[in-house]
């Protein structure tokens, strides 16, 4: 389990992220949204080590996440930040067998190559195995990133983002593959999303983040309604409901 | 394939020069051909062997840990942060040893590489032109500053021997000291996989559980190691660096792995016809390595800059 306690960053004088506290539900996907600034980005940084907090604390399996070495933190949580920028010529194939880094610091043992399989038989991407990830589509590479997560086989898996850039279909995908992670193989994913509706259909709790502050957390159907949507956004936003998904329809507000 | 061109070339390399030396001279182990054989063209040989690995495989882990294409030891102030490092010994130590000449060009090729790597850092525009000629700004200014205390001091002359880059002088005795290199290659084949991590950048090593900091120091280090002996006992060899792995990169990637064996094996090839070249053209003199080198680089360079700007992103 993961437990943010008083998480405080500040760069400069001004605070990213104030006083944060929340707790991360093994087996589910948790949303961080807000408006831009909120310190979303920041603060899926500190939970992953990336960043050092300046107060507070991560707790993962009651143990702060700064005592636990890099190597065994690797095999228990992973982090993909926005990736598209990353021009390193490397096959599909490759890219993933790095996941398997922290297990075989690159020499691959007959069960890593059966988590590169899996992975990228979960992914589609055996056919394109050995295409150089700068031949690929935007949707194609992300889905490449995703595989090597998944190769690299932690409880926890943390996305920033990982819809930018993104076609419909494919972050209708993207969301989808993530669902079955959760649904299938137990994982708990945590993830920074820019677009309400999709935090709405897909996930199952929702952290709202505000100026660097929680404004609202809980299950999903406790936040999509139009109060909590106000003091989170201050817009005033209809959600209606179709097929079961509760849908934000924030294009006319005001 | 680039083996058995790199062993064909060793072996015009080993017949070619002033003195006619055929195979079938050395059977007599006494002979004056034999001689010079084991004291000059072995010995060359060698030199080149080395210098073209060192040369190039420093580049390639210069390119993979500041994530630029056209980042090298001589577009990044390494070559000439060593040169600097030679003349301060001189100036410190009025009979300098060889050992205090390669600990001051080590010590300043690291320092000069780390202070490239933290001004990268902190730009903001990272265009894959801007920050090598950013790093050949910045070593010019290393350059200049050694020119003016050498010319302070009236050793010029022994400088300009450093900035260029030539086998003519290699003889038995003198060129030891780049066997050193081995072990930094050996050491690099061996960080592969690391540096390959690393090149994905800080937080995608952290991710991994790889110590981001402790590999790109590794890494420094081994690229001033190389970089001195190279200036050391050949000189500068521009564009090696450069050029190499980045013809290796556009057909095997950029893992590190798979591409240190091949770039090794390029780089003796190409300094083995830039340095045959050298010493057909105006036979029975030479023409220094360095200038077949930045001819022939330059143009492949150009050839890169053109067609590559896309691919280098």
């Amino acid at each position: 389990m993961i437990e943010i306690k008083g998480l405080t960053k500040k760069f400069g004088n001004k605070p990213v992220v104030e006083d944060v506290s929340v707790t991360i539900q093994p087996g589910s996907i948790t949303s961080f949204i807000g408006p831009n600034g909120a310190g979303k980005s920041t603060l899926l940084s500190m939970v992953s080590r990336l960043l050092d907090a300046d107060t507070g604390e991560v707790l993962l399996d009651k143990n702060d996440v700064k005592q636990w070495k890099s190597v065994e933190f690797a095999k228990r949580v992973s982090i993909l930040k926005q990736a598209n920028f990353i021009n390193v010529r490397l096959t599909v194939r490759e890219l993933i067998s790095f996941g398997r880094y922290p297990y075989s610091k690159g020499r691959l043992t007959p069960e890593d190559e059966q988590f590169v399989e899996q992975a990228m038989d979960y992914m589609n991407l055996t056919d394109m195995q050995d295409k150089f990830l700068d031949e690929l589509s935007g949707g194609q590479k992300q889905r490449a990133f995703i595989a090597m997560v998944i190769a690299q086989d932690t409880d926890y898996v943390l996305l920033d983002e990982p819809l930018n850039n993104l076609d419909m279909k494919h972050s209708v995908q993207i969301m989808k593959i993530l669902r079955k992670l959760v649904d299938e193989l137990g994982k708990t994913v945590v993830i920074v999303l820019h677009d309400i509706n999709f935090a709405s259909v897909y996930s199952d709790y929702i952290v709202a983040l505000k100026n660097g502050k929680v404004v609202k957390s809980g299950p999903t159907n406790e936040i999509i309604n139009s109060d909590a949507l106000r003091e989170i956004y201050d817009m005033n936003i209809p959600v209606q409901e179709q097929n079961g998904c509760r849908i934000c329809v924030y294009f006319n507000s005001h | 394939m680039l083996i058995i061109a790199a062993i064909i070339l060793s072996f015009i390399s080993l017949f070619i020069g002033a003195i006619d030396i055929k195979p079938t001279d050395l059977l007599d182990w006494q002979s004056e051909e034999t001689q010079i054989f084991l004291i000059s063209r072995v010995p060359r040989l060698m030199a080149i062997i080395l210098a073209g690995i060192g040369m190039s495989i420093a580049g390639l882990i210069m390119q993979s840990l500041s994530r630029n294409k056209f980042v090298s030891p001589t577009t990044a102030g390494t070559l000439d942060a060593a040169k600097l490092g030679i003349l301060i010994s001189m100036l410190f130590f009025t009979n300098v040893t060889y050992t205090q000449q390669i600990i001051f060009s080590f010590v300043f090729a690291l320092v000069g590489t780390l202070l490239f790597m933290q001004i990268l850092d902190r730009i903001k525009f990272k265009d894959v032109i801007f920050v090598p000629l950013i790093g050949i700004m910045y070593g010019n200014i290393l350059s200049s500053i050694t020119t003016f205390f050498a010319y302070e001091a009236d050793l010029l002359q022994n400088i300009s021997s450093w900035l260029m880059g030539s086998f003519t002088l290699v003889i038995s005795g003198r060129y030891e000291l780049l066997y050193l290199s081995i072990p930094a290659v050996i050491l690099a084949y061996l960080y592969a996989n690391k540096f390959t991590v690393a090149g994905m950048g800080e937080d995608f090593a952290k991710n991994l559980g790889l110590s981001y900091k402790f590999v790109l120091n590794i890494g420094l280090i081994l690229v001033a190691i190389i970089a001195t002996t190279v200036v050391l006992t050949v000189g500068v060899i521009p564009f090696l660096g450069l050029i190499v792995p980045n013809i290796v990169s556009l057909y095997l990637g950029d893992n590190l792995r798979k591409t240190i064996p091949h770039t090794a094996v390029l780089g003796v090839v190409f300094l083995l016809i830039c340095d045959i070249l050298g010493r057909v053209i105006i036979y029975p003199y030479e023409i220094p390595v360095n200038v077949t080198v930045a001819v022939i680089g330059s143009a492949i360079f150009l050839i890169m800059l053109f067609r590559g700007r896309a691919y280098a992103k």
